[in-house]
């Protein structure tokens, strides 16, 4: 153990890191030419390239979001981040040829394991690139890509080309200009038309070296009548400096389509996590952002949803956890464009040990959407006395047909529900445990049971060594 | 064998916020024994309960309390619970998002071994006490006491000790709120779980109606903090006729 893991903190488990075998590492800091440079070792069209030096232009001329949590912000140096690394030269679709130390790794996060028994495909994203990649032969007949969107670029550049920044404009904020100019890795799945895909599709994205910056760059398009469920998760190791994590999510439901995008977010303690997630549903299509997130120093994510053609739904079911030291400013964003659309939006979040956490909602109903149905739900769970629970809801309801339904709620453990449950047999911390488990209990039914079954033990981690 | 107390409470005295609420109880109860405790409200009944399982806002300033020649007090509620002692609360608290079913599955797991909370047995326990309470199945994907009637509340509690089977079932003010029906079925359970085992109960209670069907072994008068008067079943008709005011003018005519 190296230095830096003497400040491991708590009970996270993936906090171990690799030796760092570099293949390719670019210096600290950021510049046109690391941009070029990055495009150039892809090898990309120029229309890519020039599009990532008007990125980059705009994120040094954009200041720093002036809400959240500023003063974390602020802390972070754009000059001690390495935006490329590239730590082995291929993608393999074997894991046996993957570099040991690397595939050591995902198999302690057990990622070829939970492939085996229940997925259609698996992208294994390691520093800036995949360093595994594979899909079902079956669903590849059908038709489906699945993709790390480097490749996605080279083979499908017409299709990369249209919906590249559809969603997700590059000058949307700061950090989407930012993931624009250097994005690297990420996924590009395109499933056609009445394809149903199963069995869900991962992603995992490991950052292994310090001060490094990862910002993969993720593309779903789902063909009228498809569906698909996409799972990401995504561990670091435990540095006493910090890493940027800054991607970009565009999905595109096209008409009666599906898209579930479900999230594990663990990053540990010292990443910012600055992440802009967005998808266009069009007529009767449906988009259901599922965001857990765990861990990270400071995570900023509103999955949006741009309700665009009629009759189409979005829902975003999310749970944060803060503990000491973190703050998860979480939450959503659906614009209703279109009459008779729907939405959802049930945000929980529990904190710890003076962790922070926000819930940061906007919900907009055009004036010419009829119709529309909206409904917003936020419970806060506050462990201590330390900790802290901010809500900020906004609706803009531009027609006076709209329901809207809003609740909040903030609960504290009580010593009551406590001694309730030891004296069925459980200690303090298994007691919490379960009342923490209960309370995320509508977020982790949505996911695949594995994942449900990981978060609740993730959670009862969490809870070891919490009580006083 | 049966002559040792399956409880054994010497000179309990406990306080809450520094308000002495227990003023020196004393009480043993037999295996195989039913005993019920009366008294006003504000008597010591729920405090008595409260101590015993080990709720932490109350202090306990003098005495013992055995289970089976274990000190109880050395433990922490939950130790207590796996040791045998079982409360049916008079408010059980909810936990929504935790399932009835995983619930029970967990809490017999934890207090009598993963093995007792696996396979046909537990499975057999489990159907046979819904039956018996009238529960339905889909009561088990319910939440732990959320959204519950008061009966439905009480129910859960009794097919929890019928799961649990405990050494000591202490039975908090578990026939208020219950129909007659209700308090039947409790009855039954109590039966079932207690007599002719080496089990024991203590029950607490405003009425005697309950008492008509458990039939106790013995009943206990707590007036301020003490238990001034036991006997038989008797004793609770004669409470029932007459209220406690002669019980108190025995006790200042006593001192």
């Amino acid at each position: 153990m190296s230095e830096d893991a003497r400040s491991a903190v708590g009970d996270y488990k993936a906090g171990w890191h690799d030796p760092e075998n570099a293949t390719i590492r670019f210096d600290f800091g950021l510049s046109e030419q690391v941009v070029r440079d990055i495009s150039a070792l892809k090898n990309e069209p120029e229309w890519m390239t020039e599009l990532r030096v008007k990125a980059f232009h705009h994120f040094n001329e954009r200041p720093m979001p002036t809400w959240g949590n500023m003063h974390m912000l602020e802390e972070i140096d754009f000059d001690k981040v390495c935006y490329y690394l590239r730590s082995s030269d291929s993608t393999e679709k074997n894991w046996d040829d993957v570099p040991e130390d690397i595939r050591n790794t995902f198999d302690r996060l057990g990622i070829p394991e939970a492939e085996q028994k229940w997925l259609s495909g698996v992208t294994a994203q390691y520093e800036s690139e995949a360093v595994y990649h594979s899909i079902r032969e079956d669903l590849e007949e059908q038709g489906v890509i699945f993709l790390d969107m480097d490749s996605g670029l080279r083979e499908y550049e017409a299709i990369v080309k249209k919906y590249f920044c559809s969603v997700v404009p590059y000058a949307d904020n700061k950090f989407s200009a930012l993931n624009t100019a250097v994005w690297s890795g990420g996924s590009f799945i395109y499933v056609p038309s009445g394809v149903h895909v199963e069995m869900p599709v991962q992603a995992y994205f490991r950052i292994n070296a310090k001060n490094m910056g990862q910002f993969e760059r993720t593309l779903i398009i789902a063909d009228e009548g498809s569906s698909v469920h996409y799972v990401e998760g995504c561990t670091a190791p435990t540095y006493s400096t910090d890493s940027l994590h800054s991607a970009v999510v565009e999905l595109i439901a096209l008409p009666g389509a599906h898209i579930r995008y479900s999230t594990v977010q663990n990053w540990s303690a010292n990443v910012y996590n600055l992440v802009t997630k967005r998808g266009i549903a069009h007529e009767k299509a449906t988009i259901e952002w599922i965001d857990g997130n765990i861990g990270s120093k400071l995570t900023m994510k509103y999955p949006a949803v741009i309700l665009k053609g009629e009759g189409s739904h979005a829902e975003v079911i999310s749970v944060a956890y803060s503990g000491k030291g973190q703050h998860q400013d979480a939450g959503a964003k659906i614009h209703h464009l279109a009459s008779n659309t729907t939405s959802k939006i049930l945000s929980k979040s529990i904190s710890k040990n003076g962790g922070r956490g926000s819930y940061r909602g906007m919900v907009t109903v055009s004036p010419k959407a009829e119709n529309c149905k909206v409904n917003v739900v936020c419970d806060a769970l506050l462990l201590d006395e330390e900790s802290r629970s901010d809500t900020y809801p906004t609706m803009e309801v531009g027609n006076s047909g709209a329901r809207c339904e809003h609740e909040a709620s903030v609960s504290k453990v009580s010593d009551d529900q406590l001694f309730y449950l030891m004296s069925r047999g459980h200690s303090e911390e298994e007691a919490l445990a379960l009342i923490v488990n209960g309370f995320f209990e509508p977020f982790t039914r949505e996911l695949p049971m594995e994942y449900a079954v990981e978060l609740n033990q993730l959670m009862a981690l969490e809870m070891e060594g919490s009580i006083g | 064998m049966g002559n040792l107390p399956l409880l054994k409470i010497e000179g309990l005295e406990a306080s809450i916020d520094d308000t002495m609420i227990l003023k020196g109880i004393n009480l043993e109860i037999l295996p195989g024994e039913v005993h019920a405790v009366m008294g006003r409200n504000g008597s010591g009944k729920s405090t008595t309960a409260h101590v015993l399982m080990g709720h932490p806002d109350y202090e306990v300033v003098n005495g013992s309390v055995q289970l089976n020649g274990e000190d109880l007090l050395e433990m922490e509620a939950f130790e207590r619970a796996r040791a045998g002692v079982f409360l049916s609360f008079q408010y059980p608290h909810s936990v929504p998002g935790l399932q009835v079913g995983n619930f029970l599955r967990r809490s017999v797991s934890a207090i009598r071994g993963e093995e007792a909370a696996k396979g046909a047995e537990f499975r057999n326990l489990l159907k046979e006490g819904m039956e018996q309470l009238g529960l339905d199945r889909s009561f088990l994907s319910r939440y732990v006491n959320d959204g519950f009637s008061g009966g439905e509340k009480k129910r859960f509690e009794i097919l929890q000790m019928m799961l649990i089977k405990p050494k000591l079932a202490i039975l908090d003010e578990t026939d208020s709120g219950l129909d007659i029906d209700g308090i039947r079925t409790v009855a039954q359970g109590v039966d079932a779980a207690i007599r002719g085992s080496n089990s024991g109960a203590l029950i607490i209670t405003h009425y005697n109606r309950i008492l008509e069907h458990v039939k106790p072994d013995k009943i206990h008068v707590l007036i301020d903090g003490k238990i001034v008067k036991s006997g038989g079943p008797e004793l609770a008709n004669k409470l029932e006729e007459k209220g406690y005011d002669w019980v108190e003018q025995e006790v200042m005519d006593n001192e």
